[in-house]
Formats: C-alpha cells, structure tokens, sequence
C-alpha cells in the first residue's frame, strides 16, 4: 500500500491479515478447512439415513450408481483444477522469493488450448453417450423388468395430502400407499390442485403431478420397509405436511391389507371425494373402500371440460 | 370486478401488516426512510440532491445509485436469508418457528426475486454503467436520457416490491410464480400482482439498458479498437446485452400472460378451461435460463480483466475466451428444458437437453483453464480482488461439477426441487456473479471515487464469505442428498436434518460478519479517502483504457479520446514509455441532467400500484402520466449543453491541481 501516511491506516493495513501469519498456513489452513468437511460429511453420512445413498428400489439403485459414477468422472477435471490453482497462484505470487520465469506477453499456445479443449470435450462426450443411455433406461415411463404382474396405482395429489387410488382392487388410501416389493408398479400420476412433485427417494426419482394431466412413475421396491415420499413442488400453506409413506411389504402382506381395506368403514364415492379434496393439513393415513370407477378420470377430465358443464360432475364445485 | 368497484379498489385498512415480523420490517423501513430524509434536511442537501444525483444523466453517478439501491436490496435479502436459516433451523418437530407458513413461503419467493432481479442485476447495471464507456474509450452512453429512465424503472420496480412489505403482502409461490399456484384461484391475494408489476417494470428497465449498451458498444468505441481488440468484459457485456434483448421480451410477454389471468379472467395458464400451466413453465424459463448467464457471463468478464491486470500478463487465449463467452450464450437459450426433467416429456427430449446443457460445461471450464494460464508465468499481487477471484475458481468449480451432474436427466429426477439444487444455483449465483461482482468493484472503486478501499478489511470479509458459503451451502447438498426438498417451513425431528440446517445457520452468520466487514470496508475508505486517493488515475497498474484518465474520472471520461491499436491499448503505451503528449483539448458535447426518466418511472410505479389494488382510475393516470412525459421530452429540442475546448482545460487543470495538493 502506499499512500499510508496515516498512522492508524498503516496499523489497520498491516494487521488485517495480520502479516505474521505465514504464507504456507494460507495454503494449509483452506486445505485443513476442506478435510474437516470431508471428515464431518463422512461421519454424519454414516449415522444418518440418506434415502438417496440408500436406495431400496431398483430404479433408486441405478440412479445412485449414475450419481457416483458422474461425481468421480467431475472429479477428474475438479482434483487437477484445484491442484493447478493452488500451484500456480503459490508459485507465481509477487513476493515469492524464488526466480520464477515471468512472460508478461505470452499468451496464446496452440497446443496448449487445444488440450483443454479437449479434456471437456472428451469427459462431456462421454458422459453425453451414458446420458443418452441412461435417460432411456431410466425413463419413469417404462415398466420394470419383473416376473410379478405389475401394479397400476393412481396418485392423486390434492391440498395438502395424496390420495393413492387402486383401480383393480377398487380401494384407496390417504398418505399410506403398500405396494408388494419386486412389483413394478405403475404411479399413474395426477393432481386435483395446483402442480405437485411425487417423490419417494429411496425408490427413485420424482416426476410431477398436474391438473388435467396424467403422468406416469414406475418404481420398484427390493425389499419390505417404510419409505417416506413427499412433494418436491411447493403447492401451498400446508406444502411441508405433504408427506407420504409408501410401505414395501411382502405379496402376501399386501393382500392382507387389501382384504382389510375393503371392509373399511367408509366408501369413496363423489361425494365422499368432494368432501376429501376440500384444503386440509397434515391428515392421517385413512382407507377407503368402494372407489367409484371413474373417479380418476372425472378428476383428470374435469379440467378439460369448460367451466360451466363442470359443477354437473359432482366432482367440484 | 366491476370498472367503478370502488375508489380504492380493493385497497383498505386491512391491507396493513397484521404479522409481527411484516410490521416489524414495515416499521424499519419507514423509519430508515425518515432518517434519511431528516437528515438530507438537516444538512440542506435536497436540492444537492436532486442536481447532482436524481437528475443526472451521467453513466458513472447512474451507475453509482444503481450500486447503492442494489446494495440495500442486498441487506434486505439477507434479512430474508437470516428468517429462512432462523425458521428452518428451529422450525422441527413439534416446534413450529419463529414465522407461519405463509410468512415464511413469502419470505423466500421475496429473497429469490429480490436477489435476483434487484441485487445480481442492479450490481451489474450498476458496474456497467461505471465501466463501459470508459473501457472502450467513450465520453457517454449512446442514449443517455434511456439510461436514466432504465435505471429508474428498476427503482420503480424496486419500490414497488417494497411496498408489499407493508400494504398487503408478497407473493408466496416462488420466486417464479408456477401457475395453477400462482393464479387467482390458489393465490386471491395481492401478492402475485406484486410480483408481476414489480418484475414487469423492472424488467422494462433492463431491457431498455441492453438496447442502450449494446448501441453504446457496437456504434461508440475508440477510434481504432475493432470488436477483437475490446477487453473481455466488453466482450461479455456486449454479449450479454444481445441475450438481454432476446430473453426480456418473453419474460415480459410471460408475466403478461399471467397478469391477464389473473386480472381480466382468461385462461392461459390456469387448470382448466383451456389453461397450460406448462406453457408458462417453459416460457419463464425460456427467459429464465439465459438470464442466469446474462449475469454470469459479466462476472467472467470482470474476472478475466482482473486477472489479467493482478498477474501483470496479458490474458491467455483471448480469442479462445471470446469465443467461448459467444457459444455460451448461445447454448444458453437451448437449455431451458433442463429445469423440468421431471414433468414427464420423453426420453429422447429429456437426454437432448440434458446434453445441450452439459455442454455448456467446455467453454466454462475452457475459461477456467485460461485463466490459471494468465496466472501461470504472471507476477500475481494477491489484492482483494484475487481473493475473490479464488474463491470463486475453487467454489464456481465445486457447482460446476454439481450442474453437470444435475444435467443427467435421471440424477436429476432424484435431487430436483432438493436442497441440493438450491446449494447448486447458489454455487453459480455466489460465487460466480457476487464474488465477481464485489471483485469488480474493489478494482474500480478509485476510478469512480477517487480512492482506493482497504485492502486488509476486503480480505477478510472475502474469506468470511468463502468460509461461510461452504457452511450455509454444504450442508444444503447433504439435505438434498437425505430427501429434504426445498422451500419446506416445517420438518419431522426423526429426518435427522436439524443440525445440518443449524449448521447453514451458522454459515449464513459468518456470511453476514463478512457483510459486516464490506460495510466496514466503505466508512473506514471513505474516512481514510484523503490517504487513500489514487493520484495516478492508474493504481493497480492496469491495462485498458479507463486507467489513462485521472481517478475520479472527470463527467467527460477524456478529455482526449484516447486512440487504440492494440489489445491491452494502456498496457502497451506504458510498455513503450509513451510520454503523454499536450492534450489539444476540444468542445466536448453533454447531455442536460433532466428529472423526466424519474417522473416516467414515478408514474410507472404509480401504475404498478394502481393495477395491484384494481384502482383504475389511478392505472389510466399513471399510463397518461408516462405517455405524456416521453411526449415532453421527445420534443424537448435543448437536452445537451457543450463545454468548450477552454473550459475543458479549465477543469482538467483545476482537477490536476486538486491531485497536487494531496500528494
């Protein structure tokens, strides 16, 4: 600095940072600063569930496979990135008191541009051809390989809670959908409110949930368990209490619970419907017997219809 | 509604804040308001005021208050940002936090729009019109009465998003408003009208500013600097007000869509009767996408001048740099569909955006190889501007890698809409567009003001900032990684999430000490400003242009148009010990400091206003009001006055002798 005639901004120049701190703390300081991370990541990792590094679905599981195998192939331009800047910059720095070359005038080497061209180029062409791949093998659209029959479940989001409706059986469910694990089912997906996103991580991705809309999830559960899903898309005031389970259990298990939710006590008729679709929070798994045979498609047709036939559905007001 | 509803339209007493927090902010605000204007009483400054500043036309005193009003916007934001760390960190279990759902939804849609539209863009507005006629040589901007009237309209609009604060409220559906949510039926309140005024003046402004710069760049350099031999961030100026000028329509034409909806009933994208709400979703980012490069492309032209100039070497790979900044922009605009993997399109769709956008990945990291080459064999002086230039080469890095992985459609379907995705953006956002932003500004501070700012106290709020982003922000992508969506106000104590928000937290505290050291930074400069002056005109021993002339750049920039050969043109006169010759001073022509920009955006605010609370009488004055004053100054014939050769003379050696008596 060089105009510190002053003498209070002489003794804030050379204070912050203070001059007594060594160089090479700078460096290492920063690199401590990332292992810590790193460390504290790790073991936080470990005693936590992290649905989307423990998967239980297959589509989960390949997922999660493309995620590592992305994130080592980033690393190959990241480790070099952070090696060279922190190299250079060490080296080249003003006050170094090694002769380092300086060439204030180089600046352009063909061969040199041509390589880093060519690095991203490479890593981009082939995670390009895996994306291409993958994004067809992994197409939420497409059944799952597997010798079971697959289940067609249809997921209904309304405000704030899921309505999971199964048409073969003919009985539905609040905020609780079992499906039996190693069955491709089919989440044929709507929404009687605003947009939604349906997603259960530990069994793989989302894909959202629209008025007038239907679109299509498959997943598939490995083994028994609990996994929570929720909406990934902000939908309103009761938006965090969004929250689902979708049990995995065995064939057997699943029919059980089929045979009692059709002795449940109430029916799911339009009216009973209208009544659910009404804004409610946070509301506690309930089952329904009875679902009327077209009340999906009236709910999915209903914002086809222009408004004035639409009262006549009995679906909405 | 009915045309004569009312006089006030759907305005009323209730329209005051009910929520502590709301009346909390309201009050604060109103009182700052009255400090300032008690104390521009107090010391008679208003009409000096109103001279020197409201009315002015000159690019450097515009540019100077669009940095002062994004600045504020930028503490607002954070007080946003310390709600949301307050609320998500406490707000588990059977704790509910310290705000509603409602507040909170309202709280970040105004963090995300505020950031974004008053801070990023108002910061770089603010930095161009500082810098880009002097890079390039020039006395002005090509239309400066525009430039006054863009930078007016985004006050306008900024006011306007304010005032929500404390009649009626915000939008609570996101900082870009999906329909169904964000139509009449799911949102009957004010808030979204907000919203879409706000933006739409805004917006207006930020077009008219890309028109004005891209004339300004294209028809206004040097006499001998061709389009190869401009500075980088010219490049990426020029550039990003080309995509500013392709993207705003259709932010603008989107938000009127919407506005239609919700004001006079139609349908476009509404659920049912005809409505698409994809349709919006892929037209606002259509608009969306290039705009994040709209303003991250200046920060790499920022970095790469300021690269240059610290390592004391020309910038490596020049052409290679200009290149790659032309196919990002245009790579950009073939992207959009990246941000909805998951509403179910095809395979075969979802992979070729998913492509397209991975490519953007090898001009970015073509950039960052050449700029660790400009270092490689340079003399680097590690002034605050370097810091946060490594910051951003380590931190831009980490989210670039993050975006890549989040451009493979089937990643994607798992970590959209998660807290992994908000930490990617903020990656991009922070530490490429704020870092280069703040790095930008300590390298030009003294040709504005005509001193430096301390070095030391812009080191340590950079590595508060850098520190504390890895804290606020790493943390996110665990979240994301363990299920935790974004935007949730309330969360299960079994997720096990709480101390990574406690965490982020933290980060965000650290962030704001380093806010509190910039603060710092400006009162201890401006203290010190008489030890501080940079009496040169060139005190980082820089390379373009704008460091031949004196520190504060006089209103006419030169007093010489300069002449330019070559790339790097100052660099190279002081290579060649080119002694400055005796200026032959000429009559140099200005534009009249006129208030009429701020009258139009007055009344555009008014007409913001009046359209928000359905007062239509007040919508046709402010819409007569803004077509009657452009009428005015369009045949206002005596807008430039000319300083003659003498008088130019006069001024720089009265300037000249000002330097002396500091020195």
């Amino acid at each position: 600095m060089c105009y510190n005639k002053h003498k209070n901004q002489l003794i804030l120049d050379r204070r912050f940072p203070p001059k007594t701190m060594k160089l090479k703390l700078k460096i290492v300081l920063p690199v401590a600063f990332a292992v810590l991370v790193a460390v504290v990541t790790v073991w936080y990792l470990k005693r936590h569930s992290v649905p989307i590094l423990q998967p239980r679905g297959v589509v989960g599981q390949k997922e999660r496979g493309l995620l590592g195998f992305t994130l080592l192939l980033g690393m190959t331009v990241l480790v070099p990135v952070f090696i060279m800047a922190t190299v250079i910059a060490y080296r080249y720095r003003e006050d170094n008191p090694k002769r380092v070359s300086y060439t204030p005038e180089w600046s352009t080497h063909r061969v040199a541009e041509t390589i880093w061209w060519g690095i991203p180029i490479t890593i981009i062409a082939i995670l390009g051809v895996v994306t291409w791949r993958t994004t067809h093998q992994l197409d939420p659209y497409k059944t799952l390989a597997s010798s079971k029959k697959p289940l067609t479940i249809q997921v209904v989001s309304l405000d704030w809670k899921w309505l999971f409706i199964y048409p073969e059986q003919h009985v539905a469910s609040v905020n609780l959908a079992p499906i039996p694990v190693g069955t491709s089912v089919d989440f044929e997906i709507t929404s009687d409110t605003v947009m939604n996103s349906f997603w259960v991580p530990q069994l793989g991705g989302q894909i959202y949930a629209m008025p007038g809309m239907v679109t299509h999830l498959h997943l598939l559960a490995n083994q028994p368990g609990d996994y929570a899903g929720a909406s990934a898309n902000i939908s309103g005031s009761g938006f965090a209490g969004m929250k689902f389970t979708v049990r995995g259990s065995s064939q057997a298990n699943f029919n059980a619970w089929l045979n009692t939710a059709e002795h449940a006590t109430q029916p799911l008729s339009s009216a009973t419907y209208a009544t659910l679709a009404k804004p409610s929070k946070n509301m506690a798994p309930t089952v329904y017997n009875h679902v009327q045979n077209d009340l999906y498609d009236t709910i999915v047709m209903n914002y086809m219809m222009p408004s004035d036939t639409k009262s006549t559905t009995g679906v909405k007001q | 509604m009915g045309l004569f509803a009312g006089v006030l339209g759907r305005l009323s007493w209730s329209a005051l804040p009910h929520a502590p927090i709301t009346i909390g902010g309201a009050i604060l605000m109103v009182l700052l308001g009255l400090a300032v204007a008690g104390l521009l009483t107090y010391t008679k400054r208003w009409k000096w005021l109103y001279r020197e500043w409201l009315t002015a036309q000159d690019p450097k005193k515009i540019g100077v208050m669009y940095l002062i009003v994004a600045g504020l916007m930028l503490l607002r934001g954070f007080a946003d940002v310390l709600m949301m760390r307050a609320q998500q960190a406490t707000s588990v279990g059977s704790s509910h936090g310290v705000v509603s759902a409602d507040t909170f939804q309202q709280v970040f849609s105004a963090h995300g729009t505020i950031m974004i539209f008053f801070v990023a863009m108002g910061l770089m507005f603010g930095l161009i019109n500082l810098v880009v006629p002097l890079l390039i040589g020039a006395r002005d901007v090509a239309f400066p009465f525009l430039n006054a009237a863009s930078f007016w309209l985004f006050v306008a609009g900024m006011l306007l998003i304010n005032l929500s604060l404390g009649i009626g409220e915000f939008s609570a559906a996101g900082w870009l408003a999906y329909p169904p949510l964000s139509e009449l039926r799911y949102s009957p309140g004010v808030g979204v009208d907000y919203w879409i005024w706000s933006l739409q003046i805004a917006g207006a402004g930020s077009l008219l500013a890309g028109v004005n710069f891209l004339v300004t760049i294209l028809k206004m350099r040097a006499p001998g600097m061709t389009l190869m031999k401009m500075p980088v961030f010219v490049w990426s100026v020029l550039i990003t007000m080309i995509m500013v000028i392709f993207a705003f329509p259709i932010l603008t034409a989107t938000l009127s869509l919407l506005a239609l909806d919700r004001t006079l009933g139609m349908h476009f994208f509404t659920a049912g009767q005809g409505g698409n709400a994809m349709m919006y979703v892929n037209l606002i980012w259509a608009w969306g996408h290039p705009e994040v490069y709209i303003l991250v492309l200046r920060a790499f032209g920022i970095y790469s001048e300021i690269v240059a100039t610290f390592s004391r070497k020309r910038l490596f790979g020049y052409s290679s740099m200009v290149w790659a900044l032309a196919s990002i922009a245009f790579l950009s605009f073939v992207v959009w569909l990246h941000h909805f993997f998951t509403m179910g399109a095809g395979a075969d769709v979802n992979a070729f955006f998913g492509i397209t956008t991975m490519i953007i990945g090898i001009p970015t990291g073509v950039k960052i190889f050449n700029w660790l080459f400009t270092m490689f064999r340079g003399r680097i002086k590690f002034a605050s501007p370097m810091i946060w230039f490594m910051g951003f080469v380590f931190l831009f890095t980490i989210g670039g890698m993050t975006g890549v992985m989040l451009a493979v459609p089937a990643i994607d379907y798992q970590v959209h809409n998660s807290l992994f995705l908000v930490a990617h953006f903020h990656n991009m956002i922070i530490a490429g567009v704020v870092f280069g932003f703040f790095a930008g500004v300590t390298y030009w501070f003294p040709k504005i003001f005509g001193f430096r700012l301390h070095d030391g106290l812009g080191k340590i709020a950079a590595w508060c900032w850098i520190v504390g982003f890895v804290l606020a922000f790493w943390p996110l992508y665990i979240l994301g990684l363990m299920g935790a969506t974004r935007r949730l106000d309330h969360y299960d104590a079994s997720t096990g999430w709480q101390p990574l928000f406690i965490v982020a937290g933290i980060g965000a505290v650290v962030v704001g000490i380093g806010v509190f050291f910039q603060v710092l930074q400006v009162v201890v400069s401006i203290w010190q400003r008489n030890e501080r002056r940079d009496l040169t005109g060139d005190p980082w021993n820089g390379r373009t242009l704008e460091w031949s002339t004196a520190s504060p750049a006089p209103i006419y920039n030169f007093a010489v148009i300069p002449k330019v050969s070559e790339r790097d043109a100052f660099w190279v006169a002081k290579q060649r010990g080119d002694k400055p010759e005796r200026p032959e001073y000429e009559d140099i022509t200005l534009p009249k400091n006129t208030p009429l920009g701020m009258v139009i955006a007055g009344f555009a605010l008014i007409f913001g206003f009046a359209v928000v609370w359905h007062i239509w009488w007040l919508v046709l004055l402010g819409f007569v009001g803004i077509v009657t004053t452009i009428i005015i100054r369009a045949n206002d014939e005596d807008t430039e006055y000319t300083l003659t050769a003498r008088e130019v003379e006069k001024l720089e050696n009265q300037a000249a002798k000002k330097r002396r008596q500091y020195a």
